[in-house]
């Protein structure tokens, strides 16, 4: 399980080497803040919705899965990522409603970011990656843990760099979006040299 | 009547809608290790966002405006299933391949984004059109990196081999960094300068400048 969180935050970095989440990275990425208002929402859906959706697809969605129903035969699995995008959008709601009663200074920092993760395919992914990769409860709970962080992580030092960035005089094509890309692939780059830390 | 054209060569060049906007990039650049992927993806990809828009286009005004969201969500990921389904009866080994990837079409920023803003506001021909050409537009990215990676990474298009590589006795020395996720990002990121030398307008100013002469400066 270590390996599995490990894993997720650096060498299967979910934005890194798996390009996802990759539209929101670059376009919230320019202030180190909003960057990191936006990492902590990642986390904190994905922590919650990868278990949820692992439970789900457990007990309703996988292969015989409703047997305790009484209905062994029926295989539902086709429906997931219908499921899995309701699931999400209904986490994102009630984190809303939870954060906005209980905790509203984080409420109002993360409030513009929270509807935004809902079509941010990196939730999406990381609930398809535990299906794929048939993880367990404890396993999808790490993986969930860890690849938000990972995201978290990889936002967070892209918007730094970003900062620097913005003082340096480079080809006006290359300005913004074009030194955006180099950069990620840099990064991409580097976190590919912790291959081997896990496993 | 003149304008129909325009909706389908704008999006190609012009508008593209991963080097301008930034949108739907995802899952376009983890499929692009080899051709075959990547047009496998980009046949899921017009299949889904001409259907998607003809679609809503067609329901538009039966669509309340406070679900709008959660129906096109809906009508995509019904579109998104279907595909899914035909790949893996007719072709396992590409959706094996593709992984999770076609799926992820559900949460492509290009396909709701298409939805919103021009197949609710226009009649379901320009729609589709419209569709069609911004799908057109994503799959030109997705083949030139594709087809960069394959050949320099693998000496291979499409599986034939075109470079010969050393381990069967030719001459060209594979570059593995291609097959890796970093070079997918170097080659988009040229990309977007190459297009952006070719066509200054579309070049970002930047917020600080040594020297400000750029009195026009967008905002």
């Amino acid at each position: 399980m270590t390996d599995i969180l490990i894993a997720a935050i650096f060498t299967d970095n979910l934005a890194l080497s798996f390009f996802l989440g990759i539209c929101t990275f670059l376009a919230v990425s320019q202030r180190l803040s909003t960057a990191l208002g936006l990492g902590l929402s990642v986390i904190v859906v994905q922590s919650i919705s990868v278990p949820v959706n692992a439970l789900i697809h457990r007990y309703l969605l996988a292969p015989g899965a409703l047997g305790w129903a009484g209905l062994p035969e029926v295989d539902l699995s086709f429906l997931r990522i219908i499921v899995f995008i309701g699931v999400i959008a209904a986490m994102v709601q009630l984190l809303e409603l939870v954060l906005d009663r209980f905790v509203p200074a984080l409420h109002r920092a993360l409030g513009v970011f929270l509807p935004l993760i809902t079509v941010n395919c990196a939730i999406l992914g990381g609930s398809l990656f535990m299906v794929e990769r048939r993880y367990d409860l404890g396993e999808s709970i790490a993986w969930g843990v860890g690849s938000g962080a990972g995201w978290a992580l990889a936002i967070a030092a892209f918007a730094a760099i970003r900062e620097r960035l913005r003082y340096s005089d480079m080809p006006q094509g290359l300005q913004g979006l074009g030194s955006a890309f180099i950069v990620t692939g840099l990064m991409s780059l580097g976190f590919s040299g912790f291959g081997g830390l896990a496993r | 009547m003149m304008r129909l054209p325009r909706h389908l060569t704008d999006p190609l060049l012009r508008a593209n809608p991963v080097t301008l906007r930034i949108l739907g990039i995802c899952s376009a650049l983890a499929v692009t290790t080899s051709l075959v992927t990547a047009l496998t993806m980009c046949a899921a990809l017009i299949f889904v966002l001409c259907a998607a828009s003809g679609l809503i286009s067609a329901i538009r005004r039966h669509i309340p405006q406070s679900i709008r969201l959660i129906l096109q969500i809906t009508i995509i990921a019904t579109l998104v299933i279907l595909i899914d389904e035909v790949l893996r009866a007719y072709a396992f080994e590409i959706s094996q391949r593709l992984s999770i990837f076609v799926g992820l079409i559900v949460t492509n920023c290009i396909v709701l984004g298409r939805a919103e803003s021009f197949a609710m506001h226009h009649p379901v021909w320009p729609s589709v059109l419209d569709g069609l050409g911004n799908a057109l537009g994503y799959s030109l990215v997705l083949v030139i990196v594709a087809t960069i990676r394959e050949l320099l990474g693998a000496g291979t298009l499409l599986g034939i081999s075109i470079l010969p590589i050393v381990a069967k006795g030719g001459w060209f020395v594979p570059l593995g960094l291609m097959q890796l996720a970093p070079s997918a990002f170097f080659i988009i990121g040229l990309l977007i300068w190459a297009i952006r030398a070719a066509r200054p307008e579309q070049a970002e100013h930047p917020d600080h400048s040594l020297i400000s002469l750029d009195a026009k400066a967008t905002p």
